[in-house]
């Protein structure tokens, strides 16, 4: 049995990645908690998010998922969902900066206001809709996904990854808007995505898919 | 750039079916909103946006029910509205499996509503509905209306003024209805999409008017939209989302 338990610490709506999940029909034992006998003997970890960071990292701390998280991180495949992705990085500028997780070196940046695409006409903040993501490596969780493929985004702020540390994660996609940004992370036994698989239909089945019988090694 | 602009067939539901018709092959098929959601995905519709226009507390149950079933068939946001009033229907939305509500009266009986919902749900789920009305004389500067219960309630609250305050409050986004153009089939208003898209900064979902697939180009590329918002096009099989999005993509519209 392939206990997966989807990280619940109060935020945000996590039915979607729950019925996403029950879909692919996999032989899995589902449960979304923030129970951490669960979280310890789970085979595989998903970290979602939503909303402020503020809230969202005082929230991981209260319920203590910032623990479980750093015991799991050598031990088990984990994925990461937007601001679950955000929230491991060293630190982000949203609501005035916020110290997060630290689980890799960079930053949470936000989309600047008034930028402007080829036409001139103004980009909207938040980024939201389908954006292709360019596969900048070969990994297990972009099997059977072609590559430029579009996932379903809804965010504001995004990861800057400082890849020349020591235990740095490597960009694993990137999407533009207007700029190119990280819209994928991986680092062992982490895969990180700043998109929403359980929105983006037969490519975000497809990643979840993946997640669920991906061993944590690239 | 290469977001996509997106294209959102809209359900109005009542009594757990869709209404105003919807005209497919299959007859069985027929104005089952879970059937007509998962065939709108499969042809590649962006969104679903589920309006149920009942709307009274009896029939909420069935509601809650219908997005469940779509929500765990159809893996692409679904925003669901019609008689959203409080906090707890937002959640009971949510839990069914929905990702956005939209809130309409509401909003304009009680703004702060939507600073509570933001606030507690997060920006990315709120979506405020607008029904605006132009109101100014012709030959004069355009001025549009708010107006609730389905348009026949005037306001008084002015439309770029209203839809700037709401994204102020924490909306994510704004479903901007055309009243002078619903159910007409003569095309956006393109002047009022175009105004309070520019003078916003969340994305705007155009709706009310669409009746050919240049429509659906003009408020792209006219009305400066990031999304638009059709019904009877899609339902009585004029066009089907494929068609749509193959003419968008001939005149230059990045679609998914």
């Amino acid at each position: 049995m392939n206990r997966v338990v989807v990280i619940d610490y109060g935020m945000g709506n996590l039915h979607s990645v729950g019925k996403a999940l029950e879909h692919l029909d996999k032989n899995i034992s589902l449960s979304i908690t923030d129970n951490p006998t669960l979280i310890r003997e789970a085979d595989r970890l998903i970290f979602p998010g939503v909303g402020a960071i503020r809230d969202c990292m005082k929230e991981i701390r209260r319920h203590k998922i910032d623990i479980l998280l750093n015991e799991a991180r050598t031990e088990k495949p984990i994925l990461g969902i937007c601001v679950g992705m955000q929230a491991m990085m060293e630190f982000s500028e949203e609501n005035n900066g916020v110290d997060c997780l630290g689980l890799f070196p960079g930053s949470v940046n936000g989309f600047k206001t008034g930028m402007h695409d080829e036409n001139g006409d103004t980009l909207k903040v938040p980024h939201m809709g389908w954006n292709k993501v360019r596969q900048s490596m070969k990994h297990p969780m972009w099997n059977k996904i072609e590559d430029e493929s579009r996932f379903y985004f809804v965010h504001s702020y995004f990861v800057t990854p400082d890849t020349k540390k020591q235990n740095s994660a490597l960009v694993a996609g990137e999407t533009e808007y207007p700029d190119t940004f990280c819209s994928a992370l991986a680092a062992e036994n982490i895969f990180a995505v700043q998109f929403h698989p359980e929105k983006s239909q037969d490519c975000g089945l497809q990643l979840l898919d993946n997640f669920l019988s991906w061993d944590g090694k690239s | 750039m290469s977001l996509a602009k997106r294209i959102i067939p809209c359900l109005d539901c009542e009594n757990g079916r869709v209404v105003k018709g919807v005209k497919f092959l299959d007859i069985r098929d027929a104005g089952d909103p879970v059937e007509v959601s998962k065939r709108y995905c499969e042809q590649g519709a962006d969104e679903i946006t589920f309006l149920d226009i009942t709307a009274s507390h009896e029939d909420r149950d069935t509601t809650v029910h219908t997005v469940e079933q779509i929500a765990s068939q159809v893996f692409i946001p679904l925003t669901v509205g019609g008689g959203i009033r409080t906090l707890e229907d937002i959640r009971l939305m949510l839990n069914a499996g929905a990702d956005k509500v939209a809130i309409n009266t509401s909003a304009v009986i009680n703004p702060d509503f939507v600073k509570e919902a933001a606030e507690r749900f997060g920006s990315q789920c709120i979506v405020v509905a607008i029904d605006a009305k132009q109101v100014s004389e012709p030959d004069t500067d355009p001025r549009w209306e708010i107006f609730t219960h389905g348009g026949r309630k005037a306001t008084g609250l002015e439309a770029i003024a209203w839809a700037k305050r709401m994204v102020e409050y924490g909306a994510g986004e704004i479903l901007l209805t055309s009243m002078d153009r619903d159910g007409t089939k003569q095309g956006f208003d393109l002047a009022l999409n175009r105004a309070i898209s520019e003078a916003i900064s969340v994305p705007v979902i155009a709706s009310g008017g669409v009746g050919n697939l240049q429509h659906l180009v003009d408020g792209i590329t006219e009305g400066k939209v990031d999304a638009v918002l059709a019904a009877s096009i899609f339902h009585f099989g004029e066009f089907s989302i494929p068609q749509a999005k193959e003419y968008m993509k001939q005149h230059g519209i990045c679609v998914r």
